[in-house]
């Protein structure tokens, strides 16, 4: 009874003195990042996200009135009839992610271990040496890796000598060189969150898990494994979501042949400008980004504890 | 359910124990030492050359200060450490080559090592799942062990959600639904609080008992070693020290670390030892004749007999102090008593409140039986 009354009393001095310098204090210190946050980041997106209600100008600059015209070209409907061609590269685009994170996966595992079975003075030292090439430009390093699957190249030479491609090419533009591209330059996104969770790895419930029958393929799944599940699903966060958009990689080594979404995207604001259409397929991505992060809390929730970063 | 009941159907469910009883017959949950040492790279032997052996069904304790090489000892049974020398025989089969999946051996380890993302029945059942049987034996079997130690309640939660007693319970029971021969203990009860510890204590013992299963219990607890253990084994700097049954050890401790690491106790430099009396700082004491030569004396605090008074001429070994110190501990009081400049630590059970507690700078007279004079040899 007395504390039900004291609750509204305290309400009602709110402004205070000392309540009012509380407040200050916390808008002075978080008010700069929000500011930063909602002028550069929800603000354009806000604006890209209304783009894709507009009509389509002469131009391809988006004009009124507001329409679901370019929603329907994303589904694939436009004036010659429906195609599947953008449905394809959606697909193709989620194909390449979920290709890049299980390669970007199958190797940090081996990497994670490989390191923390060091001793722990090395260990920074090593993943630095993962860590390292992303301080370069992915655009750099992208470059690098034309270079090494071009025609001349020893890899190259290596692969006609085998009868996997025919002599004077390359192995690019295409799928495999597409693949080599994004895992390599998302395995130190799927590296660092796993090994964080490797690292403070209790040992002892592998211990228990030998000490109860548990060995080789059986230890590793049900007693290392849940205990990196956390780290997993940030690596994949980290890994397929940026996978999926990628820009620089599909252009550079995917070429003309396989369109990628990050692809599409980008020239309809460059090339071909259709704002309006670039912008619904930005839409579209971010739904379906989303979606795919609902899905991943939920799994997050349910294996990997307090893990995620969400 | 009763506990008979439960326990009857888990020894019919369980077709395991023919399959792992391929050693002697007798031999079942027997464990032999031979020459057991363990050097840590730096060159410190954690383990230095120890033979041992623990009877079947036996409860046995491994008593020790941290760092006595208990634990390293208790991992090389259960097959995490191997031994640089030596062999080691469960039921009269060599380990050598055994690795810990397949030793009929489970431990309960110190940080329970449940497994967090399984439940408490899932944690109960992994060692079954393990070994293949099928999920509706297992289901028996976890349930069986689950009503045998009151944790049926727990079934679907997750560790995190229980109290340090209830995981101990999960990890004793994840432990023993395997029905193993050797069952090790890793200072299981030591993040307990001391009242749920001695209610535990009492439980894990009559779990033992029932199942006739091996315990080796390693712990640093002496009275926990007392109240739980058939024989103790002492250790200290990765030696045995001492040996045996728990009376045996307390009453005839074999040296000084002993005497003092297991019980409280009164150790006196023994000057001259001629028939049935030695010499020693409080003056000359009379001793059984069945003592034998060593060059301390010690007297257990509980079996020095205070009274009020002056003391009894006829009495053997009957002296007169001065109480230095009292502490009154409900059942019991400590006292330090001087005795010709020596002081001892004496425990009076306060049998009665009236005349029993003397202060501070009281005169009374202190009697010790000859035979509860223990000579030692260093």
């Amino acid at each position: 009874m007395t504390a039900e009354a004291a609750i509204p009393a305290r309400r009602g001095m709110a402004w205070r003195a000392e309540d009012f310098a509380r407040r200050f204090r916390l808008w002075i210190t978080a008010g700069p990042g929000l500011a930063w946050i909602v002028l550069f980041l929800i603000i354009p997106s806000a604006i890209l996200l209304a783009i894709g209600f507009f009509s389509i100008g002469d131009y391809g600059n988006p004009r009124l009135p507001l329409t679901l015209e370019p929603l329907r070209e994303v589904a694939g409907y436009s004036i010659l009839g429906w195609s599947p061609g953008n449905i394809t590269t959606i697909l193709r685009s989620l194909l390449q992610a979920v290709s890049a994170t299980v390669l970007t996966i199958l190797l940090a595992y081996p990497v994670v271990f490989f390191i923390i079975s060091r001793p722990p003075a090395l260990r920074p030292l090593l993943l630095l040496f993962v860590i390292l090439p992303s301080w370069t430009n992915q655009v750099v390093r992208t470059y690098a890796w034309m270079e090494l699957l071009g025609p001349r190249s020893g890899l190259s030479h290596l692969a006609q000598a085998l009868g996997f491609i025919p002599a004077h090419l390359g192995l690019l533009p295409g799928v495999f060189a597409m693949q080599v591209g994004l895992t390599y330059n998302y395995l130190p996104y799927m590296v660092v969150p796993l090994y964080a969770a490797a690292e403070k790895l209790d040992w002892t419930l592998v211990e228990a898990g030998r000490d109860l029958y548990a060995s080789g393929q059986k230890l590793f799944w049900h007693t290392v494994f849940p205990q990196t599940m956390s780290g997993l699903l940030s690596g994949i966060i980290l890994v397929a979501i940026p996978a999926f958009g990628d820009y620089v990689v599909p252009t550079l080594l995917g070429g003309g042949r396989s369109m990628m979404i990050g692809s599409l995207i980008a020239s309809q604001f460059t090339e071909t400008p259709n704002w309006p259409y670039g912008a619904a397929l930005t839409i579209f991505m971010l739904v379906f980004t989303c979606a795919g992060l609902a899905v991943f809390r939920v799994l997050s929730r349910r294996f990997g504890g307090t893990g995620a970063m969400m | 359910m009763h506990d008979a009941v439960i326990l009857k159907r888990m020894q019919e469910t369980s077709p395991r124990r023919a399959e792992t009883d391929s050693g002697p017959r007798n031999e079942r949950g027997a464990i032999e030492l031979h020459g057991i040492s363990r050097v840590f790279p730096g060159g410190l032997a954690a383990v230095d050359g120890i033979d041992l052996r623990i009877e079947p069904g036996e409860f046995f304790t491994l008593l020790g200060p941290s760092g006595c090489g208990k634990t390293t000892l208790l991992r090389m049974i259960a097959g995490f450490e191997m031994p640089d020398a030596g062999r080691i025989l469960i039921s009269g089969r060599e380990m050598q080559a055994v690795p810990p999946h397949r030793r009929a051996v489970n431990t309960v380890f110190q940080s329970y090592a449940l497994f967090p993302h399984l439940t408490v029945a899932e944690n109960i059942g992994f060692g079954l799942k393990m070994r293949g049987i099928k999920s509706a034996e297992r289901r028996q079997r976890t349930d069986g062990i689950m009503a045998l130690l009151q944790i049926g309640q727990f079934a679907g939660r997750n560790p995190a959600q229980l109290s340090g007693g209830q995981r101990q319970r999960v990890a004793l029971a994840r432990a023993l639904v395997n029905e193993p021969e050797v069952v090790l203990l890793d200072e299981p009860l030591s993040a307990l609080d001391a009242k749920l510890r001695a209610e535990l204590q009492i439980e894990l013992l009559r779990m033992q008992k029932r199942l006739g299963m091996t315990f080796v219990f390693v712990t640093h607890d002496q009275h926990e070693a007392l109240v739980m253990s058939d024989r103790i084994a002492v250790m200290e700097r990765g030696r045995l020290r001492q040996v045996g049954p728990v009376a045996d050890v307390y009453e005839r401790p074999g040296d000084v670390f002993v005497a003092e690491f297991l019980g409280l106790s009164n150790i006196l430099p023994v000057a001259s030892h001629r028939a049935q009396v030695i010499e020693t700082a409080m003056g000359p004491l009379r001793i059984d004749a069945s003592a034998t030569a060593g060059h301390s004396a010690m007297i257990r605090p509980e079996k020095i007999k205070l009274g009020s008074g002056p003391p009894d001429p006829a009495a053997a070994n009957a002296f007169a102090g001065i109480i230095r110190e009292a502490i009154y501990m409900g059942a019991s009081s400590q006292y330090r008593v001087e005795i010709n400049g020596v002081a001892l630590t004496a425990l009076d059970t306060n049998l009665s409140a009236r005349d029993r507690s003397w202060r501070p700078g009281e005169a009374v007279s202190v009697e010790i039986d000859p035979g509860n004079i223990v000579l030692i040899p260093a």
